[in-house]
């Protein structure tokens, strides 16, 4: 359209176009300069990962340091561990308080100041939380444990999930309510079987976004769940756990942990994949109509 | 009877009135109304408790911070942030070095992220064809889903030996004039640290940058455009000045991501505790605020030591928390009235 209208006025001076095409020029050498980091991960993840993944990394626990062989499989049990409990802790809190903000908490001042906190909680460094699960769990019980890591992750998991399920369930038209408490329905039986239904898909979103988000984060497992070279399901004691293992295999100077280290990568990556693919998978199946 | 609507928040089959009279027939006719009562009261006890624990989780953790800390605090008052050295053989704890490990690479990540972010945020909204626009984003926002620890990987396998032998040289023979570029091409330090953090923060910027631009009415553009502006003149003049203040919020919050950044800083600083000489400071190791928590935490054997290095996480814990307020308030006086978040 500005082109059409700039003909019909007067052709327009060399300088105006040079600095149309050369804003052009860079802007889309900034997309390139961008993508080439994404694919450069993404490549080396791919070859070395699968250079080094082989059948008993995936089934063995750690060789001892500087021999070769052994694999990470308790790592990935302990993630899976550690994920699940973050998952039951915040997962739950997470949708609650994002059903108090959309359908109790509308413009009241206790409903700003949960969301004002809940944003404000979702900036604090992940380290910083480790150091308040390591406060709260590790020095009441007296020793690092799973049950710490699981309280860093669902801490963190909770304000994403809060602000989605808001937003989710604000897409809810209002009718839909108002359509139910004319039924006689009370509110919280609208609220769970209604406003929530229909909102499903979107707010299992917002969980799984929280998911990946924390299924990556090391930092705050450093001084909960500590690490550990053997299986470990019991709670209450040390576990490893996969992005530990990575961290202290990358650091360390043996080959072939470094090897190792970019197997876990690639493992862990899949892990945030395939779980978010596989619930977003489930959630199309199971609910028909769905807010987006 | 109401006991089982009060327990439980889902509705399980209790709510046919023949099952309720079964269980209550002292109370006929009342029960459904004041089951729906005590629904609809324990129902909101527990999404407010819900609400409520964001706030207790945000007040335990400065209550912890605070009171963990106070040992530092007694011994060395305020000269704690300006003292250099960091001593955990003599007890001596000064966290200078930290601060001024996190404010530098911070800065250095914002700027090579910020006019990055903007070229991509600007060809993502105004430039290119709708059907690359989805790819775009969706390529830009998986940049944030990988996770810190894997980005240190990569950095210490990829990024460290390509500035050790090919990009820290070239800098020195041809940009060593200019005083910035002196030293010893470690590959591990600053500069690394910097790129790493820079990669991490610009899908943050360039969504943000995006979700404001999108937020500018397109009467605004039209209006420029209606002037005979081209292209560019019209982002410039329609666009960007109008998403001024938002996008400045959003580099902010890109800022606060930057500073509480751990793992992948960790990997590649260096973790030096020392301020280098000006000339320097882009090859020489350092170390951050984050990286000194998660690489001698739990190590710090002193009851001094561990309140040291809580004291530096009190530290980052304000410095972010104001950091990312402020970056919210900027993007909310942009994005006021629009949807919290468009689907564009």
């Amino acid at each position: 359209m500005a082109r059409a209208l700039n003909q019909q006025v007067a052709p327009l001076p060399f300088g105006r176009k040079l600095s149309d095409w050369a804003a052009t020029f860079i802007a889309a050498s900034c997309v390139v300069l961008v993508l080439a980091p994404l694919l450069a991960i993404f490549g080396y993840l791919l070859y070395k990962g699968f250079g080094a993944l082989n059948f008993d990394f995936l089934t063995k626990t750690p060789a001892p340091p500087g021999e070769i062989g052994g694999g990470m499989a308790n790592a990935i049990a302990g993630s899976v561990l550690i994920l699940g409990l973050a998952s039951a802790i915040g997962v739950p809190v997470g949708i609650g308080s994002g059903i108090y903000l959309s359908e109790y908490g509308r413009g009241s001042r206790f409903g700003n100041l949960i969301r004002f906190t809940s944003d404000v909680l979702n900036g604090v460094p992940s380290i910083i939380i480790g150091i308040t699960a390591y406060a709260l769990v590790v020095l009441t019980r007296g020793h690092f444990s799973a049950l710490a890591g699981g309280v860093a992750l669902g801490i963190m998991m909770i304000p994403t999930i809060t602000r989605t399920t808001e937003e989710m369930l604000l897409l809810v038209p209002h009718s839909l309510r108002e359509a139910a408490y004319g039924l006689g329905v009370s509110k919280w039986r609208t609220t769970v079987s209604v406003t929530l239904r229909t909102a499903t898909s979107g707010v299992i979103t917002g969980c799984m976004l929280a998911f990946a988000r924390i299924a990556g984060e090391t930092a705050p497992l450093l001084f909960t769940v500590f690490g550990n070279t053997y299986w470990n399901w019991n709670l209450d004691q040390p576990t490893a756990a996969l992005p530990l293992q990575i961290f202290s295999y990358a650091i360390s100077p043996y080959d072939d942990w470094h090897r190792q280290a970019w197997a876990g990568a690639l493992i862990l990556i899949i892990l945030i994949v395939f779980s978010v693919a596989a619930v977003r998978i489930a959630v199309s199946r199971g609910t028909l109509g769905s807010v987006q | 009877m109401s006991n089982a609507a009060l327990g439980a928040p889902l509705p399980s089959g209790a709510d046919e009135p023949g099952k309720a009279l079964e269980v209550a027939p002292a109370i006929p006719k009342k029960t459904d109304i004041s089951r729906a009562w005590f629904g609809d009261k324990s129902f909101y006890a527990i999404v407010v408790a819900c609400g409520t624990s964001v706030l207790v989780i945000v007040g335990l953790i400065l209550y912890e911070l605070i009171s963990r800390s106070d040992l530092a605090w007694k011994a060395f008052g305020f000269k704690f942030f300006v003292g250099q050295d960091w001593d955990p053989v003599n007890d001596h704890y000064g966290a200078l070095p930290f601060v001024y490990g996190t404010v530098v690479s911070s800065l250095l990540a914002l700027l090579l992220a910020v006019p990055v972010s903007m070229g991509v945020a600007i060809f993502i909204t105004e430039m290119c064809p709708r059907r690359l626009k989805t790819f775009l984003s969706f390529m830009t926002e998986l940049l944030a889903a990988i996770p810190s620890v894997i980005y240190g990987l990569w950095a210490i396998f990829v990024l460290v030996p390509l500035l050790r032998e090919n990009v820290e040289p070239f800098l020195i023979k041809t940009l060593g004039w200019t005083g910035l570029f002196a030293g010893q091409p470690f590959g591990i330090g600053m500069l690394a640290a910097g790129i790493i953090l820079a990669i991490m923060v610009v899908p943050i910027i360039s969504s943000m940058a995006r979700e404001v631009m999108t937020a500018v009415p397109s009467a605004q553009r039209e209006a420029v455009y209606a002037l005979g502006a081209t292209r560019w003149e019209m982002i410039r003049m329609g666009v960007l000045r109008n998403a001024r203040a938002g996008i400045v919020g959003g580099v902010i919050l890109g800022l606060g991501r930057a500073l509480g950044e751990t793992m992948a800083v960790t990997m590649v600083i260096g973790n030096r505790p020392e301020i280098s000489k000006l000339t320097e400071a882009l090859f020489a190791p350092a170390h951050t605020m984050a990286s000194v928590i998660a690489n001698e935490f739990s190590e710090a054997t002193g009851d001094l030591y561990l309140s040291a290095l809580i004291e530096v996480g009190l530290a980052l814990f304000v410095v972010t928390v104001i950091v990312n307020i402020l970056a919210q308030l900027l993007v909310w006086s942009v994005t006021r009235g629009m949807p919290a978040r468009g689907n564009g």
